[in-house]
């Protein structure tokens, strides 16, 4: 019987296909933006975790910020970091499992006729474990390459790919502006990081090398630190900024001239405003799966007052209320459920197309696909509940006599 | 609950199968008060079939819908192989209405878009008939009615004619022991009319079929074996004549006076 029915509702379906298809639109659209809304925000939340990750994990940055001047309210660039900063981190904040002060700048890098203008930066060893980055071939620096400063350098991926195209760079010699540098090793490839910068698109070289032939002071222009894994990145944060405020003589009614990047509260915060802004956008999908079970209400109405002549023949020739109830009800819950399986449809597919464009993983939640079907399938439920009711109470004498 | 086979049924030959008594139907209430019946008697036995004639306003659709237990009577009783209809729950009366009634109305009332041998099983589904059986019954059925040629046609592909013939199909496709008939031939011209009352008598003939048709037609009536006239909410004639559509002389006083059996 329920069968049958199925049977007989896809059948009414068919035999207005157009009015069909306009009357579960609502349905289509709404379904299609929740699922397209969650693939997309997955896709986003998840590139965004692994490029925050990639960054190394639970890395905390140092960088110098801007100060204010109290007497113009201008701002201007604060002043860098001290290698004796360095040491007094390592000193008194616990939870620190390695640490490498930064310098960098912008140049130009060259190799016979190819050019490539990138940032190069001085670095100690520490630098590969903080950053959780290995190196692919060659090898790191040597403690005594470290201490005297030596001519050598670490090429990013992007950086060998643009001066040396296929060819092993090993041992060749590079340009960094005035000095000449011995390529040891290269890195692993990142690729895209959190602010879309590539990651591989950099220069290391020794930070001994770095202050004396390319700065010549010993400015740091950041510290980079890993945190060890059981250490709450909350509590060192506290205790950086307690030191560097001192440090860096700020007085307590005045604000940070210096900034504490930290990796995993980026991330806590990116993937909370992820989810925040997929639920805020699903919300609005139900609305309109809302306003499509109303659509479907509509027309069931409509249909019940066209087919009162059907409804009274049937009532006359032995169908129950009930039989009649159920013919509508499952009309509509077909209706709402055929919105819902091409609304899946089309919500993946313009979710892949919008991955394949944005460059995101597309991972179908096949959760929220199930959902997406079975709450179109109530939808036509509760708004196919009152025409069936309409139909199912019709006077039969009433409804043959409809004109 | 009434269940009977056709085979029972046959062994009840010639016994009361319908029966008005006192009836009355009352519209409305106070000064709008309508009396659609107003206390009639009369009794169809089984094989019988008769023509309900009477004016507009007379009772005869009322009494028509009452015979369908589609209504039930405001006083009287209405006895359906002696049990009380109007006693009857809504949906025991649909439970009659699918076993034993068979519907044929004025407008055809076919599903649009649907075909022909698809109309006829409607009844069957209700009655949850296997699919298989259902097809070779309605088949039957609109053999029956002599379009089985036409079982995939919609009734728009069809003449008004042919489009009475699915619905009668579609009534006798349950084996009803009665079949109610409301002006069958009413959107009929006169040789389409004349083709559904030669099936209609063909029916009660060969089938034993009781039939109950109102009709405003004096040459649709003469067809029946009897007559039964309502004026006023009540039996005003009741006449019994041959039943023959070659009657010599089919005007209205010789079907309405009719020869006694």
């Amino acid at each position: 019987m329920i069968w049958n029915a199925v049977l007989l509702a896809l059948a009414a379906i068919r035999r207005n296909t157009m009015r069909s298809v306009l009357t579960v639109l609502g349905i289509i659209i709404g379904v299609a933006a929740v699922i397209a809304m969650v693939v997309i925000g997955d896709g986003t939340t998840a590139s965004v975790a692994t490029s925050i990750n990639s960054l190394g994990v639970n890395v905390m940055t140092l960088v110098p910020g801007q100060q204010r001047d109290p007497m113009s309210g201008t701002r201007q660039e604060a002043k860098l970091f001290e290698e004796s900063d360095v040491e007094a981190l390592r000193r008194e904040v616990p939870g620190i499992r390695g640490m490498t002060p930064t310098a960098t700048r912008s140049m130009q890098v060259i190799y016979g006729n190819a050019n490539w203008s990138t940032s190069v930066y001085g670095v100690e060893n520490a630098y590969f474990d903080v950053r959780n980055w290995n190196i692919e071939s060659g090898r790191e620096f040597s403690d005594a390459e470290i201490r005297t400063g030596g001519a050598i350098c670490i090429l990013g991926a992007k950086v060998r790919k643009q001066l040396f195209a296929d060819q092993d760079p090993i041992g060749s010699n590079i340009r960094l502006q005035a000095i000449s540098c011995q390529v040891i090793g290269l890195l692993k490839a990142k690729g895209q990081g959190g602010m879309g910068m590539d990651q591989d698109d950099l220069v290391l070289v020794p930070l001994r090398t770095f202050q004396r032939r390319i700065s010549g002071d010993r400015k740091l222009s950041g510290i980079q630190m890993g945190l060890m894994s059981d250490s709450d990145s909350k509590i060192v944060q506290d205790e950086v900024l307690k030191l560097m405020r001192q440090r860096r003589g700020i007085q307590s009614n005045q604000e940070d001239d210096f900034m504490v990047m930290n990796s995993e509260e980026f991330l806590n915060t990116l993937t909370t405003t992820m989810k925040l802004l997929t639920a805020l956008l699903s919300a609005v999908a139900a609305i309109s799966l809302l306003v499509g079970g109303i659509g479907i209400m509509n027309i069931m109405l409509v249909s019940v007052t066209e087919r009162t002549r059907e409804i009274g023949v049937r009532l006359a020739i032995g169908a129950y209320d009930d039989d009649v109830m159920i013919q509508f009800l499952i009309e509509a819950i077909v209706l709402a459920a055929l919105g819902g399986i091409i609304g899946i449809t089309l919500g993946l597919l313009t979710s892949y197309a919008a991955c394949r464009i944005m460059h995101l993983a597309f991972a179908p939640n096949l959760t929220i696909a199930a959902t997406a079907f079975l709450f179109s399938g109530m939808v036509g439920v509760v708004f196919g509940f009152v025409p069936a009711r309409k139909a199912a109470r019709l006077d039969p004498i009433e409804a043959l006599r409809h004109e | 609950m009434i269940q009977t086979t056709p085979s029972q049924r046959k062994d009840e030959d010639n016994g009361t199968l319908l029966e008005f008594r006192e009836v009355q139907k009352i519209y409305g209430s106070g000064e709008g008060e309508v009396k659609a019946l107003a206390g009639a008697n009369f009794t169809i036995g089984n094989g019988e079939f008769v023509a309900i004639m009477g004016p507009s306003g007379s009772g005869k659709s009322t009494a028509m819908n009452i015979l369908g237990c589609l209504d039930t009577p405001t006083a009287g009783s209405y006895l359906f192989r002696e049990v009380d209809v109007g006693a009857l729950s809504q949906k025991q009366r649909a439970h009659l209405r699918r076993y034993f009634l068979g519907f044929v109305f004025q407008g055809f009332n076919l599903l649009a878009r649907t075909n022909a041998v698809e109309n006829v099983e409607l009844p069957l589904i209700y009655r949850g008939t296997g699919r298989a059986e259902r097809r070779q019954r309605a088949f039957a059925a609109l053999e029956l009615v002599g379009l089985a040629k036409w079982w995939d046609h919609t009734p728009a592909e069809l003449s008004g004619g042919q489009q009475q013939r699915v619905a009668i199909a579609r009534a006798m496709v349950t084996e009803p022991s009665v079949l109610l008939a409301d002006e069958p031939t009413g959107n009929l011209d006169s040789a389409r009319s004349e083709e559904i009352m030669d099936l209609l008598c063909r029916l009660n003939r060969e089938r034993h079929l009781t039939i109950a048709m109102v009709t405003h037609e004096p040459d649709m009536a003469a067809y029946a074996g009897r007559t039964i006239h309502f004026r006023d909410g009540l039996v005003h004639i009741d006449s019994h004549h041959s039943s023959s559509a070659h009657d010599e002389d089919p005007s209205p006083e010789a079907a309405r006076n009719g020869r006694a059996i």
